[in-house]
């Protein structure tokens, strides 16, 4: 490494990265400083204080909020996760040429639409059927768009094992269904969580779709922060925000931590 | 020979597309055998390997495993183990894990699993490692281990499907030793592919020779190696030089030749060679040279010389045609035959073959 | 090592493998493509057909053919039923290009150097850092956005911290594109480094080292052997931030403000408080439309590439 002329080094690159690095996070570290500060004026520093954490934990509407988006999203991880599982199986696994190609398309459909097309589509289509349940609706749509994030490290997943496997399965007297439920899903269920914890933080996350589909009944999270920001910055917003921001690092970081521990035990 | 027949190919055909695998490929397996397919990459040994295990099967044709037709058997249900190229060890599972899952599958008692498992461990001389996982372990522990997996089931027939050729070189002979014992302790009926004509000949009780997906020889390996019926088989299985030459008379397998330096000899002759131009072959080592020509004898110029240590390769210019001939290194004496020398060339006529040209 | 390497590869025969999961491909696809056709295609039918049909008299629509959805883009109708050419709605248009153009653009200019950074880290490093590069991504979008409004708007961090050095009081840089871009690029960023980051650590190092060998210097090496290289990446890269910038919604509601609309805006905008059901489908059908065509156009472009190569 210590040799005079290092060829593949570009001076300056280092500096860039550390100003790269302070630009993602600095942001998110000015909404966590204002959370506790006293004052209801969240750029003019006062004191420390806890006082919006407590009234954000006793904000009854956030709560429901809360609690509809872990429904639809738990729903929808379910259902996405069944759906890519299967049709992953199929396109990977299966022996119909002709119709894989155009499955596989329709599955990553939705990460090729703009969202808010598939949002007023489906706003549409759900007042001409004139379904009413408005938590039904955000289930449908959001296992719709949240299925290729499921598909995706499934397949890849899949795609990377050796078919010699299920081969050598088969060959020491496994039939099928034993083959699936001892080499196959244990080798894949890396990709299969993945997909999953991604379903469900993108279901979490989603705006414009809850956004269009949402009614009195149904407010999901993002939704009930877009309109506290609408209604002029509530300082409990940003114990809300700070609250959030830990629960998607913690996730996201487990999430990452399993995958990567399942890719060294299955290496 | 074994009178029982463990497998049985009839006449089996495959194409995948516009390409011919296989053609009409017959022979049988006696059980105890040690069967080898050999063949250069693309002759069709490994589509007959997964045929005998049931992952592909034929167009026409039957196979019988034991005397009972089993193309529409699907793999879990034959009496058939396979030790995989890449090993195919689940890396989820121990290595205890592995070799109990054919067992378990065939609903052997926890108790007989156990037992099997220890003692097949102990075979391969892997009981110390039975709670590791595959990714712990070197290749040649990897190659022990699958045979384990696919000998715990006693299965009827084992299938090797180049299980060699991940290893290196020292390991790779150590393991040729080991399977060769394994197979004599279980008598089990050992089938296995190979494109390496030296680890064929080592290991095996016969050979079948595959090219352009047909058999073009079965044979023990000193009949395939000293009597090759045609010229791809002498060509794919050793070295040995080609010389074009006229057949003057042929008689209860000899024949009488005349070679492309005048002389007239009779050698032992395999295949419809009456009349017209044939093949001779002739190995490198049958080649005498110096004070050590005897039989039919020429002279020849050197024009190449490889000192490999224990033998030297030479490239000889004999009236206009090449011949290699190697010569083993037994003293020193050899330094004397130098690059561009001429040097008294000898053969046994009964070290030479006629082939069909 | 290169003995077994040279052995594996020694039997490339010609031996398609028989489909494990026979009989599974219809059973397997079957829930895929209820559920898309349920809640994608038969929708994305509805809202074409919708972007035809004649806006209702309170809102909604009635099934009656009609291009009006189409041409209230360009033009406006008078009392007396005269078309007026209106640039508004184009005006929106172009902003969207240009937006998620600048987007892309800035996104790249960032990538690139930061990758190239990160991948010549030792192992350890270098996962700490896309994992660092990943994180940000996985808090909700609508939070980032949020955050940058506390950065930029009135009493925000921005405005005071150049208050503290002598600038006016009261100063706010939100509704304006140049807001509405910041919250882009910051949002979209994640998706342009890890690809591109992908693609770089799959250069082959001594390709750097023979271009340098053969008297080219940092800069040709860049242009000539690195960029060409990371194509595949970099345009990877490009359409995962384009495509959702292009429908981006949040960004320029809440930065914009109601005045810097991009497309994704309006068409929310016709769906909730403006209410003309067909325009707004006629501008979705034209967002997707584009977004179809930029992604056959790179789709096209790559393929040849694929092949020239």
């Amino acid at each position: 490494m210590s040799t005079r002329h290092d060829v593949k080094r570009y001076p300056g690159l280092g500096p860039l990265t550390v100003l790269f690095f302070a630009y993602l996070y600095a942001p998110l570290a000015v909404v966590v400083i204002y959370s506790f500060n006293a004052n209801r004026i969240a750029g003019v520093w006062t004191h420390f204080s806890l006082q919006w954490y407590a009234s954000a934990l006793n904000n009854a509407a956030l709560m429901n909020a809360l609690k509809t988006s872990l429904t639809v999203a738990a729903a929808a991880t379910t259902v996405s996760s069944m759906v890519a599982l299967a049709a992953a199986l199929a396109i990977v696994r299966g022996k119909n040429l002709r119709f894989r190609k155009l499955s596989e398309t329709i599955v990553n459909l939705p990460l090729l639409l703009p969202e808010i097309v598939l949002a007023v589509a489906t706003l549409i289509l759900f007042s001409l059927v004139g379904m009413q349940n408005g938590m039904l609706k955000l289930i449908i749509a959001h296992s719709a768009f949240c299925t290729p994030f499921a598909f995706l490290p499934i397949r890849a997943r899949l795609q990377g094992m050796s078919l010699d496997l299920e081969e050598a399965s088969a060959d020491l007297y496994a039939d099928r269904w034993t083959t699936f439920r001892r080499v196959t899903l244990p080798l894949i269920f890396p990709g299969v969580f993945s997909g999953a914890m991604l379903a469900f933080l993108i279901s979490m996350d989603d705006f414009i779709t809850s956004n269009m589909l949402s009614t009195g009944g149904t407010t999901t999270l993002p939704v009930y922060i877009f309109s506290l920001i609408r209604s002029g910055t509530s300082p409990e917003l940003n114990a809300i925000a700070t609250l959030l921001i830990l629960a998607s690092l913690v996730l996201a970081t487990a999430a990452l931590l399993a995958a990567a521990r399942g890719a060294r035990d299955n290496a | 020979m074994n009178q029982n027949k463990a497998i049985e190919v009839k006449s089996v055909s495959k194409s995948f597309g516009t390409y011919q695998a296989l053609n009409s490929v017959s022979f049988a397996i006696g059980s105890n055998e040690f069967f080898t397919m050999l063949g250069p990459s693309g002759c069709g040994k490994t589509t007959l390997l997964r045929m005998l295990a049931g992952f592909e099967s034929p167009d026409s044709g039957s196979i019988l495993l034991g005397g009972r037709e089993v193309v529409d058997i699907p793999p879990h249900k034959r009496r058939v183990n396979t030790v995989f190229q890449s090993y195919a060890l689940f890396p989820h599972m121990t290595l205890e894990q592995n070799v109990a899952y054919g067992l378990e599958n065939l609903g052997w008692n926890a108790a007989r699993i156990r037992g099997r498992v220890g003692e097949m461990l102990e075979r391969v001389h892997m009981s110390q490692m039975a709670k590791r996982k595959p990714a712990q372990l070197s290749g040649g522990q990897r190659q022990r281990i699958a045979l384990a997996r696919a000998l715990a089931p006693e299965p009827e027939v084992l299938l090797l499907d180049e299980p060699l050729s991940a290893l290196d070189l020292k390991l790779r002979q150590a393991m040729r030793d080991e399977l060769r014992t394994l197979q004599r302790d279980t008598g089990i009926t050992f089938v296995f592919v190979t494109h390496d004509q030296e680890e064929a000949l080592d290991m095996s009780d016969r050979i079948a020779v595959l090219g352009g997906g047909e058999v073009q020889q079965i044979g023990t390996p000193t009949q395939i190696y000293e009597e090759p019926v045609n010229r791809f088989v002498a060509d794919f299985v050793g070295e040995t030089n080609f010389l074009n030459v006229d057949v003057l008379e042929t008689a209860s397998g000899q024949a009488t030749i005349r070679t492309p330096f005048g002389v007239v000899l009779t050698v032992p002759a395999t295949g419809r060679t009456a009349g017209g131009r044939a093949t001779l072959s002739i190995r490198p080592e049958k080649i005498n040279l110096g004070d050590q020509a005897q039989g039919i004898a020429f002279e020849g110029r050197i024009t190449n010389k490889n000192y490999m240590g224990g033998y030297t390769h030479y490239t000889l210019d004999v009236m206009g045609t090449e011949l290699r001939a190697s010569r083993r290194n037994a003293s020193r004496e050899g330094d004397t035959i130098t690059l561009g020398a001429t040097v008294p060339v000898g053969f046994v006529p009964g070290s030479a073959r006629v082939l069909a040209a | 090592m290169t003995d077994s390497a040279l052995h594996a590869t020694a039997e490339p025969e010609r031996t398609p493998r028989i489909r494990f999961w026979h009989g599974l491909s219809f059973w397997g696809l079957l829930p895929s493509w209820v559920l898309m056709g349920l809640a994608l295609i038969l929708p994305i039918a509805i809202i074409a057909a919708v972007s035809v049909a004649t806006r209702g008299a309170h809102g909604g629509f009635t099934w009656d053919f009609n291009l009006a959805g189409y041409r209230h883009i360009l033009f406006n109708e008078g009392w007396t039923g005269e078309l007026e050419f209106t640039p508004q709605y184009l005006l929106i248009i172009l902003r969207t290009f240009v937006l998620a153009g600048a987007t892309t653009l800035i996104c790249l200019l960032f990538a690139v150097p930061v990758a190239y950074f990160i991948c010549r880290q030792p192992p350890g490093r270098k996962a700490a850092l896309v994992y660092l590069v990943t994180l940000p991504f996985w808090v909700s979008m609508i939070l980032r956005v949020y955050a940058w409004m506390i950065i930029l708007g009135k009493e925000g961090t921005l405005p005071r911290f150049l208050e503290y050095f002598g600038a006016p009081a009261g100063l706010s840089f939100m509704f304006n594109d140049g807001a509405t871009l910041t919250a882009m690029v910051y949002t979209y960023m994640p998706l342009m480094v890890l690809p591109v980051f992908a693609s770089l650590e799959k250069l082959d190092g001594t390709l750097i080292e023979a271009s340098h060998d053969l008297y080219g210097d940092r800069w040709v090496t860049l242009r000539r052997v690195i960029l060409p290289l990371t194509a595949p990446g970099i345009i990877a890269g490009a359409i995962l931030v384009f495509v959702p910038s292009l429908g981006a919604v949040l960004e320029p509601t809440l930065m914009g403000g109601g005045k810097q609309m991009m497309m994704g805006s309006l068409v929310q905008l016709q769906f909730g408080g403006g209410r003309n059901w067909p325009f707004g489908a006629a501008i979705a059908m034209t967002l997707m439309a584009l977004v179809m065509i930029f992604l056959i156009f790179t789709g096209l472009r790559t393929a040849r590439r694929g092949t020239a190569l």
